[in-house]
């Protein structure tokens, strides 16, 4: 295995990051932008000290090519780092191929990144949230991001560690115990986020952060399948040549 | 429990084991590619909000529906 393969499989991760993107797109378009314009005239309808004047960029805009730049560079990002998670993990976890390596990487990318930050600090619609607030709930949504992330990994390792002992099944079950109990007190230390206005419709905030969701758990499944098939076909060029003469010779046999 | 030692004659039916890449192949894409990569997240996630590398706030504008959809605080 030389860079090259390195190189590759980064360009695939990132162009299947940018496929999974457009899907994420999608959902976002067609189930979270009507949540945000709710979101919004909530927020003009309630503020009365709103003479902002001019807004600089255009509702029309941000919901769509503004919407759009946002997902699809989120998803080439991610895509590209969860590619260099697939180079190191492929071959150290277990005796999984390119395509379950891949699976199981976004399967980890979506509840590290996403799932386990989101349970603690989920997404907020606009007029949800104190502006004044803004450095420290960043600060707090990224900390437990870094956190979520590196326990993730001591997961996965310590999970190593114990394999030789306790077999492969009971050594997952035991680091994923692990994980589940340190995420448990990272969220009971750090310090919660409540910052809705009082009238703010309880179902509008609710369909918002489902909608929030179903784009995660679309990119993810999208980039895990999609990346899977790059990486078998180009680590394990045998096993796409077989697949390509059994679809050949199924139809003649 | 059983012993799970000695696992490779046995799966040999299945999956080959996979040659992983070596650590030092990756480092370099990782050092290089990775803080590109991070750099665009605090783009769409961060910029303009809590703290600000470009001045004004269309970069905060221009993002602000993936932002919020996409989980981070915008404002």
């Amino acid at each position: 295995m030389n860079s090259i393969s390195v190189r590759a499989l980064l360009v695939r991760g990132m162009l299947a990051g940018l496929a999974a993107g457009v899907l994420a797109l999608i959902v976002a378009y067609l189930l979270g932008e009507p949540h945000v314009d709710a979101a919004i005239s909530f927020e003009e309808a309630h503020s009365h000290d709103h003479g902002g004047g001019e807004e600089p960029v255009s509702r029309t805009l941000q919901s769509t090519a503004g919407l759009a730049t946002g997902v699809l560079v989120y998803g080439v990002a991610l895509g590209g780092i969860a590619s260099l998670a697939f180079c190191t993990a492929l071959g150290r976890i277990g005796r999984f191929g390119p395509r379950a390596t891949a699976a199981l990487i976004s399967l980890g990318a979506l509840i590290a990144v996403y799932l386990v930050p989101f349970l603690k600090y989920p997404a907020n619609p606009p007029s949800v949230g104190d502006p004044d607030t803004i450095g420290k709930r960043t600060a707090l949504y990224f900390l437990m991001i870094a956190l979520s992330v590196l326990l993730s990994v001591g997961t996965v390792i310590l999970g190593k560690r114990l394999a030789p002992r306790l077999g492969n099944w009971n050594a997952t079950v035991v680091a994923g115990a692990a994980f589940v109990v340190a995420v448990g007190l990272a969220y009971a230390f750090l310090p919660g986020v409540n910052e809705l206005p009082d009238d703010f419709p309880a179902g509008l905030l609710w369909k918002f952060r489902l909608s929030a969701l179903a784009m995660q758990l679309l990119l993810w499944t999208g980039f895990g399948l999609l990346f899977g098939h790059f990486a078998e076909r180009l680590l394990t060029p045998r096993a796409g040549a077989q697949e390509e003469k059994a679809r050949a010779a199924a139809p003649a046999g | 429990m059983a012993q799970s030692a000695a696992p490779a004659p046995a799966a040999s039916t299945a999956i080959p084991a996979v040659a992983p890449i070596s650590l030092k192949e990756i480092a370099p894409w990782a050092l290089f590619v990775g803080v590109l990569m991070l750099l665009l997240l605090y783009f769409v996630g961060a910029e303009q909000g809590a703290t600000s590398l470009v001045s004004g706030e269309n970069v905060h504008e221009w993002v602000h529906d993936g932002r919020h959809l996409l989980g981070f605080p915008c404002h």
